[in-house]
């Protein structure tokens, strides 16, 4: 299934098929994300919507017999195409994980971590990164005055948030997000949900969620993965009030099996 | 996964409609009944049974907040959650016509009428037939009998202006000023019906809405 988008597209997959093994974790998707929208993905677990996500940045690699065919592209670019380089491409295409996972370091350092070793900036412009990113990640009015802390003293919410800033923080272009809330509690949860669409005014975020009420509020586009397929793909208030296929209409109004 | 709570929560207000659905018809029949056979006891009875009628709009109303706020429906349920609330109103306020009928009747009391009602009860009864089709259309989630429904309104619609004229007729005459006020109430009668028509005609596009998730205008 193609869905055209009528806005440019930033990451585009054809044919893709990805297995672990024996296992056809996912199965023909084609599919155009839109540049600055927010793109949820959705279904069952085990569905394949995670290793789709993965694939855009290639952190399925570390699986030693993962595999894919097909293509999947950032703005034209092929991401499995010979000679990427790994960092330069995950710089591009950054992601925050379901749990929190700041390291063992001050906020500050959290944040100037990946400018620091891509030497993106000197030194002395490191605290204009830091405080941007943090300010861009609606963290900086709470963590100002105790940048030298360690950042595991932050809260779960404040923890994710930094996380977003630390991804935030190497300029990239695209945002995946794995159950970014699923940790969370509901006023960390909203607050990431209120970042993720500021943020979509300049990154292309494509958010892997459990929660279906939050694929609904924050997103502009759905996709829904059943059995490694791309079931439907649409607007997401479209996709919601009037699904197309009678598997997505299941899914989503709880009548599964 | 069966959400069996949610999916009996459904049901009831499935149920609920169409209760409420015969409620109205009831009323709209006995009130265009009453007035013809000039039954003032019967029009008593739609003015006060129409007290059940606005409790089950609040009933049913409620109902759909529980279910969006505890349920979040999603698809077809969103959409049926979104028509019964919006269906609900339209019944009520066919219920309310039912009773300015039955107030007219009231008020002409047992005044002989101006004129012999075939007009008036030909109007009532399209209009039942499309509350009827409406709510059909709604059980069985039929787009198409819902649309056959909607075009029935322009017949109403035309009747009522025959109706218009020919009750014209009597109030400019003014030969006695008794003729003139019951020609001005049965000509408020013959109004009531056209929106009665016109409640059961926007049933029939929210049971569309429902049925494909797309909106028509008739």
């Amino acid at each position: 299934m193609v869905s055209r988008a009528t806005v440019p597209a930033k990451i585009e997959t054809v044919c893709l098929d990805a297995f672990y093994g024996e296992l056809h974790a996912i199965r023909d998707v084609s599919m155009l994300i839109e540049q600055h929208a927010i793109t949820a993905l959705i279904g069952p677990s085990g569905c394949g919507k995670s290793t789709f996500l993965r694939t855009i940045n290639r952190m399925n690699d570390l699986v030693p017999s993962f595999r894919v065919q097909g293509s999947v592209t950032v703005d034209g670019q092929d991401v499995y195409g010979q000679g990427v380089d790994l960092v330069e491409l995950r710089k591009r295409v950054g992601m925050v994980f379901q749990r929190p996972n700041p390291f063992p370091m001050s906020i500050f350092d959290n944040v100037a971590y990946g400018p620091r070793i891509h030497r993106l900036v000197g030194t002395r412009d490191l605290p204009v990164v830091v405080e941007k990113s943090l300010r861009a990640a609606a963290l900086w009015d709470e963590v100002k005055d105790r940048l030298r802390e360690p950042a595991l003293r932050l809260s779960g919410g404040q923890q994710q948030r930094l996380c977003i800033a630390r991804v935030l923080a190497v300029q990239p272009e695209v945002l995946l997000m794995d159950e970014p809330a699923s940790a969370l509690d509901p006023i960390s949860t909203s607050s990431i949900e209120d970042l993720m669409t500021e943020l979509k005014r300049h990154y292309t975020i494509v958010i892997v969620t459990h929660n279906m009420q939050q694929a609904a509020r924050v997103s502009d586009k759905t996709g829904f993965f059943l059995a490694g397929s791309l079931v439907e793909y649409g607007d997401t208030r479209e996709l919601f009030e009037n699904p197309k296929d009678k598997r997505t209409e299941d899914y989503i109004t709880g009548r599964f099996g | 996964m069966r959400r069996r709570a949610y999916e009996a929560e459904l049901e009831a207000l499935n149920q609920d409609i169409l209760r409420m659905g015969s409620m109205v018809e009831n009323a709209v029949r006995a009130s265009v009944e009453a007035l013809a056979r000039q039954d003032l006891e019967q029009a008593r009875m739609v003015i006060d049974d129409d007290a059940a009628i606005d409790g089950m709009e609040r009933g049913v109303e409620q109902r759909c907040v529980n279910l969006l706020a505890l349920q979040q429906p999603m698809a077809r349920d969103l959409r049926l959650v979104a028509t019964a609330i919006s269906i609900v109103t339209d019944l009520e306020r066919m219920g309310d016509h039912a009773v300015n009928i039955s107030e007219v009747t009231a008020r002409i009391g047992v005044q002989p009428l101006i004129k012999p009602l075939i007009d008036i009860p030909g109007m009532a009864a399209l209009s039942q037939k499309m509350i009827k089709g409406s709510l059909d259309a709604f059980v069985s989630r039929d787009a198409e009998l819902a649309r056959a429904t909607c075009r029935k309104d322009d017949a109403v619609d035309s009747m009522y202006e025959a109706l218009f004229d020919e009750l014209m007729g009597f109030i400019v005459a003014g030969r006695d000023e008794s003729v003139s006020t019951q020609a001005v109430n049965l000509l408020f009668v013959a109004r009531f019906l056209e929106r009665i028509a016109d409640h059961a005609a926007n049933i029939g596009e929210r049971v569309i809405y429902m049925v494909t998730g797309r909106r028509e205008t008739y």
